[in-house]
């Protein structure tokens, strides 16, 4: 195997490479993995909130239809930079982006914010549904982009209800409060809201931290079902669960990403001792 | 060690009867209040009191139906003037303020709601009574100016109280700020929201400093806006004064009356609030 060669979009193959071709690849400004479709992509992204920088110049490839998990410790600026991706940050008056963050090829500094955010949805780490009924917090974002006529709003619920696995634990009481329901729920719930509004990305902010393992099990399900129609980013901290659900990791630490490679390679063999560190729990 | 023990459980008694009796003491002015009004104003309500007119000096009898009347307007009128204002300054602070600009707004709301309410009807006075003379448009005008205080800053607190994470799930599906404050922080504050403009309100019903000053009195009805109109406070004030037995009497009916009407408002909005689930403050 010559150590130049591109990497395969196969992971198992990438396992067998060896590891000492990989300091070499990470040299380059950024990969393109051969067979797969770029979804976004940033160029040197600088992040500022006030005069800390929090972000590092990052560069990056998600594909489409691909999951795509962000890993680190606490304070390394991965949901920071999951909040670059919608520009949600710009609610923080003295943060400021720097760089080149393109969707589908144009550039989303460039684009109207509330048409960015119907293409790219995100799902916080507390399940935040409005005090609403079940039924008008999915109704909520075809609402207010006038995208669904008022006629078809009901199948459009029961559909986007659907995609996030919750139609037939919910369809009797879609006029109860989205408080009556569950935490796991909740969140599933908030899911089915971002997918109401049909977006290209799903960006998951920690989407389980605050949920037990068989609602978090349910969640993850639903991510495997979505990367059909969607191109998923998740932050989390929790390692296995990057490692069950990501075709794609990321690994952050200090504003910086040291890795990004398939999840196989940055779990069996990965290329830096930062990563591998982290991986086996030896700090974090 | 038992010296100490002794010290401890001393302390503790005398500080449980202080504060014991203090609040049995605050309690108990207002249970007094409400006993006394009863006594002498409930127990002689009659329903001449709501549908008669005045009656001439000299008569007995007689009602003031014509001051419930005026009251209803006048409030009716501070209300169409103090909530609009109040509420969307208040949005304006919660939301949309730059802290600088916003701290010195709220500075002076609080200074305007300190201001004493004699102060307000002179200004009314000043501004609206010399030229047009004394009016239910007046006294509704100072009384909305007394209200606008409390609905900025009770609609402020509520509002702030929405939790981030909602605006936040508003702007990620695509809305504007401005949407997202109209179709998600309202909305989820409006039982607070409601309940400070009803205390508020409540709390301008009984005012009778800038009325005197703006809408007078009259023992007639009163057509119209342009004209002085009688209330329920300044009645209370001009018949506990009169030297008749009989208007006192009225008085003290007007008094139990007017103070029903707050009490009815106050427990309406705290069975609004709780019903939502906030804790009643």
């Amino acid at each position: 195997m010559s150590p130049m060669q591109a990497p395969s979009p196969q992971p198992a193959s990438d396992v067998t490479m060896s590891s000492q071709t990989f300091p070499m690849q990470m040299a380059e400004e950024k990969k393109q993995v051969a067979g797969e479709l770029s979804k976004l992509s940033t160029t040197n992204l600088n992040f500022y909130y006030g005069s800390f920088q929090a972000l590092h110049g990052i560069s990056m490839q998600v594909y489409a239809n691909r999951v795509t998990a962000f890993i680190g410790p606490s304070g390394c600026g991965k949901s920071t930079f999951l909040r670059t991706i919608n520009r949600m940050y710009e609610t923080i008056r003295t943060s400021r982006a720097e760089g080149e963050i393109l969707l589908d090829g144009e550039d989303i500094f460039r684009l109207e914010v509330s048409e960015l955010r119907k293409r790219v949805g995100m799902v916080f780490q507390r399940s935040n549904p409005f005090p609403k009924s079940i039924f008008d917090n999915i109704a909520y974002g075809p609402r207010i982009n006038g995208s669904v006529s008022r006629s078809g709003m009901k199948d459009h619920v029961e559909q986007s209800l659907r995609r996030a696995a919750l139609w037939d634990e919910v369809k009797d009481k879609l006029n109860a409060s989205a408080y009556s329901l569950s935490g796991g729920q909740q969140q599933r719930l908030c899911i089915a809201r971002a997918l109401a509004v049909d977006p290209e990305v799903l960006l998951l902010d920690e989407p389980c931290s605050a949920l037990d393992p068989i609602a978090t099990a349910k969640i993850e399900d639903l991510i495997f079902q979505l990367k059909d129609s969607c191109t998923i980013v998740i932050v989390t901290h929790n390692m296995q669960q990057a490692a069950r659900v990501a075709d794609y990791t990321g690994f952050f630490l200090m504003g910086k990403l040291i890795e990004f490679d398939t999840t196989t390679v940055i779990f069996k063999n990965p290329a830096r001792k930062e990563t591998e560190d982290y991986i086996t729990g030896r700090f974090g | 060690m038992v010296f100490h023990r002794f010290r401890r459980k001393a302390i503790n008694a005398v500080m449980l009867t202080l504060t014991g009796l203090c609040t049995l003491m605050a309690v108990g002015t207002l249970v007094f209040i409400l006993g006394y009004l009863f006594e002498h104003g409930g127990r002689s309500l009659t329903l001449d009191f709501f549908t008669k007119l005045p009656a001439p000096v000299g008569e007995t009898g007689g009602g003031m139906a014509n001051a419930l009347l005026g009251s209803a307007k006048l409030l009716l009128l501070a209300s169409c003037i103090g909530v609009p204002i109040g509420f969307l300054g208040g949005v304006y602070l919660a939301e949309f303020g730059r802290s600088g600009f916003s701290s010195v707004v709220r500075y002076t709301t609080d200074l305007l709601n300190g201001v004493p309410s004699i102060v307000i009807g002179v200004f009314a006075y000043t501004l609206i009574v010399l030229r047009h003379g004394f009016s239910t448009m007046a006294g509704g005008i100072a009384l909305g100016v007394m209200m606008i205080p409390i609905a900025i800053r009770s609609s402020e607190e509520f509002m702030r109280a929405v939790p981030l994470s909602l605006r936040e799930a508003a702007m990620a599906l695509g809305a504007s700020k401005t949407r997202a404050v109209f179709t998600v922080v309202i909305p989820a504050a409006k039982e607070g929201i409601i309940t400070g403009i009803m205390l508020d309100l409540a709390r301008v019903a009984g005012e009778t400093a800038p009325l005197l000053f703006t809408s007078y009195g009259n023992n007639f009805w009163s057509p119209g806006w342009d004209q002085p109109t009688a209330a329920l406070p300044v009645m209370v004030y001009n018949y506990a004064i009169s030297p008749f037995e009989d208007w006192h009497q009225q008085a003290w009916s007007a008094g139990f009356v007017l103070l029903m009407l707050v009490l009815t408002v106050n427990i309406m909005a705290r069975v609004i609030l709780s019903r939502k689930g906030h804790v009643a403050r």
